[in-house]
């Protein structure tokens, strides 16, 4: 077993609306990353996911409150900084972060090698603009940008280019854990390749020590990540390799989602999909059963009354159902 | 299909009736050095009942095309017939005689509906453009209750609601119901699910199909994820720069593709049974 | 729907000139009911009485007086009714003129300086360096002087047919009169203008028209400008480029020089509030049109707008029940605007003289040209002018209030 990159444990951060209801958007998650590992996070849109990925930064500004729980970066437990010793310390050479739009951050005014510089001139303020810009010019050429791109301004690139550009500068002080949230979403497929070419290069390379990536797309995070979670209101309701959660997922609404995917290839036509009924429950009073319960086919009074924990099974899998493994599966093969 | 047969060059014949089809349809935006060339000389056949893709990416002219189909938008050349005669759009009771044959879905369901309108008044509407208008109002109330349950909706729950309190999903089976009750020869569908999650996106799939099955709808699917395109459709065309690459049969086309384009879209898109080749970019 | 007003009402910026708007409303709904004189009557004879009461002169002689045990004595009279002013002057006068040393004069006491005075003071000394106005003020001021000086008491006499004088009362210097024992005071809260009207009952009729004159040129500058915007925006084509040639220019032609004009032609005769709004709300239509054409422009492409095609609505329809109601918020922003910005237009004409004609009535950019041509502002007399442009400035704060507090609603992006 590798060295343990990121742990968090029991995170639960939520947002303050405008009328101060709190919404529980990340609600008791746990996680481990080893080094030279990536994890993918799955699941609808307004599971809270893009939040997990703003809160495990440490980096809190209204509406979005820390309220308990640890994150540890190799080591280092960073829960209780205050943000801008976060933002001074950690963002950047322990965790980098890529949200979809990043593209559009790029001021169109500047040339790309200034916000290189920025990046590094936040953590060393010493260093010489020569070696900054040797040390750019090298990653990008490993990383099969043209170092040209340097001194050029945003406007004159592409939206993958300039996509892959920001992703290349927010790793440039090899972070510990890189944060992805939709890198290629915004993206046409060609450019999408391209991004998801670089980000394996960045873990092949050692640029990048362990990675988060989150989107809806599970064939992308099957080709991309080595484990895969899905969340679901708020919580994790299965973890497992990505192979295992594609092909054998145990948790019902894993299930779905899985069963939701298309993708062009033969025989894929003939499947028929499945769909999940319903909506998610509302965070801002999120049921004491499980949160699934409203929206699954299986569910039972228990399910109704109580709310399951996260159960071990196999090699390194979880997952948060009253149900067990092999019941589930049973069921599956049935159908 | 059963209607589909093989003819001697082992090319795919369909005998079904020809219900949309164009012959060099262009379509030219500005003039001078803004001249654009939106859609470039386009051909088209779609039969009745069948369900066609076009795919493509951004900025090759699927929009455009959907617009002309749709008669929003003038044909700058070529022709496009319907029902075997060629299309008269050209006042507006025309037009509103050939939108009873033709009716869409849009991508985004939040900016479909228009906000101020309840969704009974929305059905109603319907129902007044199919001459419902002086039915009685327990008549009204069953079409719309069938159209509703049509999609899994409830219409009792939805009267006097607005459409942006629905979900995204929601809001675009209401979209489907509009459909049902209005029952036009064709749909055309432009990326209807791109917009909603995965889960939601089998549903709407599912009652499209069933539109097609029930009503012998032609349903036009416009989309950027082949992965769709192949899925739903019986026939696609693969769209590139206003001009149509490669069509026919949905099988023929993805799996064994034959234009540059086509191969290197497929090859772009991520798999999970097969290795997905990264080396390629 | 309500939500919507319920934010509107959440907003404090909204909610502040909201107040402000309708506390001035309210005064100029409700004062004319409690006052009802004439506006525009000229109740002085003479310009820019001061703010106060006024009370008969006659009429204190003839009432009930009282007398008051207070130091009648000449010190204690020229204690009190000799000023810092007067004295400054004085003994400002002495050293320039008397040949008196600066070091023997003591303003503080009154007695000393004006024996000084009686001593040194003659009107045909060589004053050099004074002008003609402060020649008189000085022998103002030495005949007031000797008026204190003399026996106490005023005698009241009156005059026979063969002209003598026969005593009638005595009015002593502790003697008062009660002020409720009048029946014609007169309180000027605000004194009078240069005609001698009340300025508080001017101001507020003057608010009221100015008000008009805005809500009238405010409502026909956003109906021109909606009009043509949604027309322009919806339509496009040639017709879009037909208006926006229009609008560009009247753009490019300075909206005031081109109302300068208008009202300079109509003539100063037949210039009414309402032919005065109608200029202004002509004139200024255009950013209202362009904006409208850009708000139609964004949404004409909106699938609700396609879906109500396909349903074979008519164009009349499609503008009435998919676009005005996107865009109602902002053009109720907009109207807001365009009134507050009429009344300052109304304001900017009248200072030039080009404002409605006077005699009929009143607005506030007629009464500070009024104030600026009697000079008012250089002869001290603020009531006739500062109440004026803090209405117009109040007026025009709280629409902007309210115009930003609506913003704040309808456009999330401004959201804090």
């Amino acid at each position: 077993m590798g060295k343990i990159m990121l742990e968090v444990n029991d995170l639960k951060t939520k947002y303050v609306t405008r009328f101060h209801e709190d919404v529980y958007a990340v609600d008791g998650v746990s996680l481990k990353i080893e080094e030279g590992k990536s994890l993918g996070i799955a699941g609808e849109s307004g599971c809270g996911k893009s939040t997990l990925a703003l809160s495990l930064m440490g980096y809190y500004f209204a509406p979005l409150h820390y309220m308990s729980g640890d994150i540890i970066v190799d080591g280092k437990n960073i829960s209780g900084m205050k943000p801008d010793d976060v933002r001074r310390t950690i963002l950047g050479n322990e965790i980098a972060y890529i949200p979809q739009a990043a593209m559009n951050a790029l001021n169109p005014t500047q040339k790309i090698i200034r916000f290189v510089e920025d990046v590094i001139h936040a953590h060393d303020p010493k260093a010489s603009k020569k070696d900054i810009y040797d040390l750019a010019k090298q990653r990008f050429e490993v990383l099969g940008l043209p170092p040209e791109v340097l001194q050029k301004h945003a406007v004159e690139l592409s939206g993958g280019m300039k996509q892959r550009t920001v992703i290349a500068i927010s790793t440039i002080l090899s972070p510990k854990v890189l944060i992805a949230d939709e890198p290629s979403s915004a993206l046409d497929v060609t450019s999408q390749k391209m991004v998801i070419k670089m980000m394996r290069e960045l873990m092949e390379k050692g640029f990048i020590r362990s990675m988060i990536f989150i989107t809806h797309e599970l064939p992308l995070l099957y080709n991309v990540t080595d484990d895969i979670m899905v969340m679901y209101a708020g919580q994790i309701v299965e973890r497992g390799t990505a192979k295992e959660m594609v092909f054998d997922p145990i948790h019902p609404y894993s299930k779905g989602l899985m069963g939701a995917i298309i993708v062009p290839e033969a025989g894929t036509r003939d499947q028929k999909l499945t769909a999940i009924p319903g909506t998610p429950p509302n965070l801002k009073r999120p049921p004491a059963a499980c949160r699934f319960a409203d929206r699954c086919k299986y569910a039972t009074a228990e399910c109704k009354g109580m709310a399951p924990t996260m159960k071990e099974f196999g090699e390194g899998r979880s997952y948060r159902c009253h149900y067990s493994v092999e019941h589930l599966r049973e069921v599956y093969a049935d159908e | 299909m059963s209607e589909i047969q093989k003819n001697p060059e082992n090319k795919t014949v369909d005998t079904r009736p020809l219900c949309l089809s164009g012959k060099g349809v262009t379509k030219v935006f500005g003039f001078g050095e803004t001249r654009t060339v939106a859609v470039d000389h386009v051909d088209f056949a779609f039969h009745e009942g069948e369900i066609i893709s076009i795919v493509g990416e951004s900025g090759s002219g699927k929009t455009t095309i959907s617009k002309m189909l749709l008669g929003l938008i003038s044909v700058t050349e070529g022709e496009i017939q319907f029902q075997g005669k060629p299309r008269d759009i050209s006042s507006h009771k025309k037009k509103k005689e050939y939108w009873k044959g033709i009716q869409a879905i849009f991508q985004d369901p939040f900016s479909s509906f228009n906000m101020f309108n309840k969704i009974d008044a929305v059905l109603l509407d319907c129902i007044n453009m199919r001459g419902g208008k002086n039915l009685p109002k327990e008549e009204k109330v069953r079409l719309m209750t069938e159209a509703c349950s049509f999609v899994n909706l409830k219409f009792a729950e939805l009267t006097n609601k607005y459409p942006f309190e629905l979900s995204g999903g929601q809001m675009q089976r209401l979209m489907i119901a509009r459909i049902f009750l209005l029952k036009p020869k064709i749909l055309l569908a432009d990326e209807p699910t791109s917009m909603i999650d995965a889960c939601s996106r089998a549903t709407i799939l599912d009652m499209l199909l069933k539109l097609r099955d029930e009503i012998n709808m032609t349903i036009i699917f416009i989309t950027h994820d082949i992965g769709l395109a192949y899925y739903v459709s019986d026939s696609v065309y693969i769209m590139e720069h206003g001009k149509f690459v490669e069509s026919g049969g949905a099988d023929e086309v993805i799996l064994t593709p034959k234009a540059e384009y086509t191969k290197r879209l497929i090859s772009d898109v991520p798999k999970i049974y097969e290795e997905w080749d990264l080396s390629t970019v | 729907m309500l939500n919507t007003i319920k934010q509107v009402f959440h907003s404090p910026k909204f909610v502040t000139g909201f107040v402000i708007f309708m506390v001035m409303l309210l005064t100029i709904i409700i004062y004319p009911i409690i006052v009802t004189a004439d506006p525009l009557e000229m109740i002085g004879n003479g310009n820019f009485f001061k703010p106060g009461t006024y009370v008969n002169t006659s009429e204190t002689i003839s009432a009930k007086q009282y007398t008051f045990n207070v130091d009648v004595s000449q010190a204690s009279k020229l204690d009190r009714q000799l000023d810092d002013t007067q004295r400054t002057k004085m003994a400002d006068w002495l050293v320039r003129f008397g040949g008196v040393d600066e070091s023997e004069i003591d303003t503080s006491d009154s007695v000393a300086l004006v024996e000084l005075w009686k001593n040194n003071y003659s009107k045909d000394v060589d004053q050099t360096g004074l002008i003609a106005a402060d020649k008189k003020y000085f022998v103002r001021l030495d005949t007031k002087i000797d008026a204190m000086l003399a026996s106490s008491g005023i005698i009241i006499a009156q005059k026979d047919e063969e002209g003598t004088l026969s005593e009638q009362s005595t009015v002593e210097d502790n003697s008062y009169v009660n002020i409720n024992d009048l029946q014609t005071s007169r309180t000027l809260i605000l004194g009078t203008d240069n005609f001698g009207r009340d300025t508080l009952t001017e101001l507020v009729s003057a608010a009221k028209n100015s008000l008009k004159i805005g809500l009238i040129a405010g409502s026909i500058a956003t109906v021109i400008g909606l009009v043509l915007g949604l027309l322009s925006g919806y339509l496009g084509g040639i017709i879009d480029n037909i208006i926006t040639f229009v609008t560009n220019l009247f753009t490019v032609i300075p909206s005031f020089v081109l109302l300068v004009l208008i009202s300079y032609s109509v003539g100063q005769g037949s210039r009414g509030i309402y032919l005065v709004a109608i200029i202004i709300g002509c004139t200024s239509w255009t950013w209202t049109t362009r904006s409208v054409r850009s708000q139609v422009i964004s949404l004409r492409n909106r699938d609700h707008v396609n879906l109500s095609k396909l349903s074979g609505h008519s164009l009349f329809r499609i503008i009435m029940t998919d676009i005005l109601p996107y865009i109602a918020s902002y053009v109720v922003m907009a109207l807001i605007l365009q009134i507050s910005s009429g009344i300052l237009s109304e304001a900017q004409l009248s200072m030039l003289g080009l404002g409605p004609a006077t005699t009929e009535s009143a607005t506030l950019g007629l009464m500070m040209n009024w104030a600026t041509l009697y000079s008012a502002h250089l002869n001290g007399s603020w009531w006739a002018y500062f109440p004026v442009i803090f209405t117009v400035a109040l007026i025009a704060f709280s629409l902007n209030l309210m115009n930003t507090g609506l913003d704040q609603v309808f456009n999330p992006q401004l959201r804090d």
